[in-house]
């Protein structure tokens, strides 16, 4: 069965020339404003697929932002941002998030077993309850991160890293084709950090797309196959050994675009929409 | 109230007569039995289903922190109470029930949301916001109401009554409402367990997912405003918040599980309904819906102190444990640091003693704290006690062996990894070394061994196998 687009509707970005047609995620053009003041300008992009890609920028780039626009979780204030060629609303199964670890309280009365089952939520329906095979499905991509152990333990029990093992876990659970992780090696201890890399490498093997937030610029090329550099807007992107370079890095960390954030300030102040 | 069948002989005295009728058992059994009279088992009834259902409520009002907003929500519902009277009495209904409440619950809601709003589309942050729209509301409801009042219309009498409640007033329809509507919140909670579980956690996470986040949260905001409004006219506008509040915070203590957390709150709100609509059942002159907040304050002051596990008491008795743990770890290494020294080997630990006084001068322990442990110790089998000198039996020369290496490997960790100068490194290994479980020994052991560096501590690390080896 297929429907034919009205005429006014926009060719999909997969169509466009500029756009690849295999890409997981393509971003067009996309400016996200924070009450008026714009944190991400212009930003286009096309994700390789089966591949492991990290976001890297200073504090303040729009790291955060711009997973969370892809989700469809803030407004766009121009753009568009299509995941394996549609809208991202229309593709949440197959979308896996995995939240900074800060973003929850910890001392919520729940079992590290209960949050990774979150991860079944969306193929659960409306009012219905979490079956047998959910939760073994969930026990399961805990053990994937080692935390098998850890099942019936209250999430405050756990350590930073153990924690950020949980939320990989329940994005795990998700069984998506392409994830978004916020800062997944924030504050873990070394063995968290192998785990985390293992999992990414299998996904990857399993043809999956993981885009990273990443801070520690030392492991970038360790664990990674691309790079987005990012600061306001895309400084570089591409493989590590094209877009990895130490002159991208000057740039992006350098402060050379105090006139891109003293132009969004302005804007602000304006109280115009960009 | 007056229940019908306590006698009350105080009840005719005069009004500036203090005196308290104190119950006796009999009429206390007589009324929590319900036995004294339709009317005062309909008022526990009525109170025991509004505390269930705040309960129930209140868990995810909570932990979804919309406590405060609860409170403005309540407080916003008087102007919809004074409009809806107004309007009842243009149309000639005079003070029709369900009008009040679908008045309070509509400008109870718009209040709520009036605070969402403003922190979205302001910089006002959310405190200032309710404390705001609390107040204005509020304002307004005491002006209108003043307003009628002196209006020329009759039955406008029992209005006040939806600020402090008037549980005592509480008719047949009244408490069938309540029960129906409580009923109907928990089976909505009920139903969507789980969307309003993964709402609370995690919004973010849920809004990723597809959860429609703001009609999931309009939905509990829903609730919490039907809750409320039922219970007004019971507890009053100014306490029902209470409900939906203490209850969960209370039950939060006794448990770290989402399910057993709602019921545990639910049963508590039930019990602080009928315990008091009984109290005020039973002593005059008791406002029902005070004297009901004031015992779930009472539960909620025994579940902070008493709970297990999350309580004070519990707390305490943990900090103490672990104080013991560490005095008592702190005694075996002194022993065995000084018998390495003095008796030159760590396998003559049991024929060599310490004296009781050197003990003390090692560090600012009070000759108390030291008695208690090394009796502690010597209960536990680990120490002789002579005069005054202690001696290391086996398993506590074995113990001592284990403290003392867990220490060094502690502080050679440090040294190693975290760049702590040498000297320093034995105040900051005193803590740690103390909770160390075998899981962490066992990988510090490894990861100092991978990098070919067991002995790296200003003091040696004496393999406890040899040691025990040696003994046996």
């Amino acid at each position: 069965m297929s429907i034919h687009p009205l005429p006014e509707a926009p060719p999909r970005l997969a169509d466009l020339p500029e756009h690849s047609a295999q890409s997981p995620l393509s971003i067009h053009d996309m400016t996200v404003a924070y009450r008026h003041k714009p944190v991400l300008w212009d930003v286009d992009y096309d994700a390789p697929p089966q591949s492991l890609i990290a976001v890297v920028g200073p504090n303040g780039a729009g790291k955060s932002t711009l997973i969370k626009a892809c989700l469809g979780l803030i407004p766009l204030a121009s753009g568009r941002v299509e995941i394996f060629g549609q809208l991202p609303r229309r593709v949440r199964r197959d979308v896996g998030y995995v939240p900074q670890r800060e973003s929850v309280d910890w001392d919520f009365p729940i079992s590290a077993l209960e949050v990774v089952a979150m991860g079944r939520y969306g193929m659960i329906g409306w009012g219905r309850r979490v079956s047998r095979a959910h939760k073994d499905a969930a026990l399961q991509c805990l053990d994937r991160v080692g935390m098998a152990d850890y099942a019936k333990r209250q999430i405050s029990q756990l350590s930073g890293g153990q924690q950020q093992r949980v939320f990989l876990a329940r994005a795990l659970a998700q069984e998506a084709r392409l994830y978004f992780m916020d800062e997944p090696f924030a504050g873990v201890d070394a063995a968290t950090e192998r785990a985390i890399v293992d999992v990414l490498r299998t996904l990857r093997d399993e043809g999956k797309t993981v885009i990273c937030v990443h801070h520690d610029l030392q492991t970038v090329q360790e664990y990674f196959d691309h790079v987005l550099l990012l600061n306001m807007r895309v400084v570089a992107a591409g493989s590590i050994d094209t877009a990895f370079t130490h002159d991208n890095l000057q740039k992006t960390y350098g402060g050379r675009l105090t006139l891109l954030d003293q132009a969004a300030q302005a804007l602000a102040q304006a109280g115009a929409r960009p | 109230m007056i229940p019908a069948g306590v006698s009350h002989t105080s009840s005719h005295g005069s009004i500036t007569d203090v005196s308290v009728h104190w119950p006796t058992l009999g009429e206390v059994w007589e009324v929590l039995s319900f036995q004294a009279g339709y009317n005062t088992n309909l008022v526990m009834l009525g109170t025991a289903f509004l505390g269930i259902g705040a309960g129930t409520i209140g868990a995810f009002a909570l932990l979804r922190k919309r406590a405060l907003v609860a409170d403005a929500l309540s407080h916003a519902t008087l102007p919809g109470v004074a409009i809806a009277f107004l309007i009842g009495s243009w149309m000639g209904v005079s003070r029709s029930l369900p009008l009040l409440l679908l008045g309070a619950v509509v400008s109870g809601v718009i209040g709520a949301l009036c605070v969402q709003l403003i922190v979205r589309y302001s910089r006002i942050r959310e405190d200032a916001a309710i404390g705001a729209v609390l107040s204005v509301f509020f304002g307004v409801g005491v002006v209108l109401l003043s307003y009628i009042q002196n209006m020329n219309v009759g039955n406008q009498g029992g209005l006040a009554s939806f600020i402090y409640g008037q549980a005592a007033a509480m008719s047949q329809t009244n408490a069938i409402i309540i029960g129906a509507t409580s009923l109907f919140a928990c089976l909505l909670t009920f139903a969507f367990f789980k969307e309003f579980r993964v709402l609370c956690f995690d919004s973010t996470y849920a809004a990723a997912q597809g959860w429609p986040v703001q009609r999931l949260d309009l939905l509990l905001l829903a609730l919490i405003a039907i809750i409320t409004v039922i219970g007004i006219q019971a507890v009053g506008l100014i306490l029902v918040v209470a409900m939906v509040i203490i209850p969960p915070a209370a039950a939060r203590f006794w448990t770290e599980r989402l399910g057993v957390m709602t019921i545990v709150s639910a049963t508590l709100g039930g019990l602080a309904g009928y315990l008091g609509a009984a109290a005020s059942a039973l002593l005059e002159r008791l406002p029902t819906g005070a004297v009901i907040v004031l015992i779930a304050g009472g539960i909620f002051t025994f579940s902070m102190i008493a709970a297990p596990a999350r309580g004070f008491v519990a707390h305490a008795a943990r900090r103490a444990r672990l104080r013991l743990l560490i005095l008592e770890q702190h005694i075996l290494r002194k022993m065995h640091e000084q018998l390495e020294t003095v008796a030159g080997g760590a396998d003559r630990h049991a024929d060599a003693s310490v004296s009781i006084a050197d003990l003390a001068s090692e560090r600012n322990w009070s000759t108390l704290r030291l008695r208690v442990a090394l009796r502690w110790l010597s209960a536990r089998g680990l120490l002789n006690r002579h005069n005054h000198h202690v001696s290391l039996t086996e398993s506590g020369a074995r113990e001592a062996a284990r403290t003392t290496r867990n220490h060094r490997l502690w502080e050679a960790y440090l040294v190693r990894n975290a760049d702590i100068a040498p000297s320093h490194v034995d105040t900051s290994a005193d803590l740690v070394e103390h909770v160390l479980g075998d899981q962490l020994v066992q990988e510090l052991e490894r990861e100092l061994k991978a990098e070919g560096v067991l002995l790296p501590s200003p003091h040696p690390i004496v393999a406890t196998h040899s040691a025990r080896e040696g003994k046996s």
